[in-house]
């Protein structure tokens, strides 16, 4: 493992992303306009729904949309040599992932701030513990979708399959996750797999914040995002293979 | 005779023997033994022939069946070869969205070279002028060009460049292999493939491939013998051996 070799893989996925305005702009917009959609729809509803489901897609836009991208990007680089031109260079198999995994965990931290900005100052979203742990939950959440989404372009042929793995990996867990159905009120196998799934725990962590805001609970459940991110990289690392057929 | 054949073998920069690579349950190379010493030798062949799998093998990405491929007294691939061996894929693999500069910093930084050698590669291959050009605005001859230039980066003793000069004007090619002979002369074994059979007489060395299997090995004038050129050599090979 090498810090220089890292740091330039994330480097250059920063610079690619600044050159693609329309990416940029998309990865730092959308998350805002459609945590204001979600404001606006509850709007003239009583109680505050807005506050019950927003924080749970805060802990789900980082996790999706990097997701996306990183499965998409690292499926570009088997496809067009450069993934196997950096094999055969001095270049370690976890420089590239963490590389990668920093680039995206980077620019979850601006989305999020925006997201977490908008939705706190304008939008009026009730958060009793820390703000710039709901910012800390965004970032693991990132890692853990790039993580993925590393993992899964491995068994992608194209880029047609790729984007079919999110509703494959994504969707089962954005259902699970406790948005729709909270997790103790699921049926006991969906709760035992809604027990096994990252998402479950981003959301949970969103959700603390915004309720009883026990830090302990929250780092906890940032700790098992964080594990199950960890185990995606190194199984990513697994399937990065220097020869191939 | 075997003190010559001894010297010759502690020569060889890349040793090939009995190597076996199946893909898809077809045998791409059916066990082909070769060696390579410095100087500029050229694999020249039909596409399909087998000619990119070998320099995949030579470079240590290509997943072997059996047989053995050591480059500069190392098996292939070894760790001890990254920075040795510069290799150009058929695909131009360097990143469309990035800059001609960009990319060569990148591939240096990955590297551990200096700064000062992404200026020398990127004018070795005359792309200063499209220095930071995005990748994917270039001709394609242009993006291979920068492919090469990244193969340059820190100095190694081998080039694999698989097919560098296809679809280049003239005058480029005519730069390119005197580029590669000047790679040459100061001790580098540079192994170039193509499918374009007249760029035969440019090679120190020359290596036909038909069907997995080296038909013909030596310098273009042995090969051609008779032939007036080194397509009609081929096909008296191919036709004489069949």
């Amino acid at each position: 493992m090498s810090a220089r070799v890292t740091l330039a893989v994330a480097g250059r996925v920063l610079t690619q992303v600044r050159r693609d305005h329309r990416t940029l702009a998309m990865l730092l917009l959308l998350p805002c306009l459609l945590m204001t959609l979600l404001w606006w729809m509850f709007l003239d509803l009583p109680g505050d729904v807005f506050d019950g489901i927003g924080p749970g897609l805060l802990a789900i836009f980082p996790f999706t949309v990097m997701f996306l991208v990183t499965s998409v990007t690292t499926l570009r680089e088997r496809g067009s040599g450069t993934l196997e031109r950096l094999l055969s260079m001095p270049m370690g198999k976890l420089d590239f992932l963490l590389g990668y995994a920093l680039a995206f965990g980077l620019l979850a931290a601006v989305q999020s701030a925006l997201a977490v900005g908008v939705s706190v100052g304008l939008l009026g979203l009730e958060v009793n513990g820390p703000v710039w742990l709901l910012g800390v939950v965004a970032v693991v959440d990132a890692v853990l979708g790039t993580a993925l989404g590393l993992l899964v372009s491995a068994f992608a042929d194209t880029e047609f399959q790729a984007v079919q793995f999110m509703p494959a990996f994504v969707i089962p867990q954005l259902l699970l996750c406790g948005l729709f159905v909270a997790r103790e009120f699921l049926p006991p196998v969906l709760q035992a797999i809604s027990d096994v799934l990252p998402l479950s725990y981003a959301v949970d962590a969103m959700q603390e914040l915004v309720g009883a805001a026990d830090q302990a609970s929250v780092w906890a459940d940032v700790a098992v995002v964080l594990g199950f991110a960890l185990a995606g990289l190194a199984l990513g690392a697994a399937t990065l293979r220097r020869r191939t057929a | 005779m075997a003190g010559s054949t001894i010297q010759r073998m502690m020569n060889n920069v890349i040793d090939i023997r009995e190597l076996v690579v199946v893909r898809g349950g077809h045998e791409v190379l059916p066990g082909i033994s070769l060696a390579v010493a410095a100087g500029v030798t050229g694999l020249l062949g039909p596409s399909g022939c087998g000619k990119s799998t070998l320099l995949r093998a030579v470079v240590g990405v290509q997943r072997v069946r059996s047989g053995g491929v050591e480059v500069l007294g190392l098996p292939a691939g070894d760790r001890r070869l990254r920075d040795r061996v510069g290799y150009v894929t058929q695909a131009a693999s360097v990143y469309d969205d990035l800059t001609v500069a960009e990319n060569l910093h990148f591939f240096a930084r990955v590297l551990g070279v200096d700064r000062a050698e992404v200026d020398e590669a990127i004018a070795a291959v005359d792309l200063a002028d499209r220095r930071d050009h995005v990748v994917g605005n270039l001709s394609g001859g242009q993006r291979s060009r920068a492919s090469l230039a990244v193969a340059l980066l820190g100095d190694p003793d081998v080039l694999v460049l698989d097919e560098p000069t296809v679809g280049l004007d003239p005058v480029l090619r005519r730069d390119l292999w005197r580029l590669f002979h000047r790679l040459a002369d100061s001790g580098k074994a540079v192994l170039v493939s193509s499918h374009v059979m007249d760029e035969a007489d440019r090679c120190d060395r020359l290596l036909l491939m038909r069907e997995g299997r080296i038909i013909a090995d030596g310098t273009p004038a042995e090969i051609r013998g008779g032939a007036p050129d080194i397509e009609a050599a081929f096909l008296q090979i191919v036709e004489g051996a069949a």
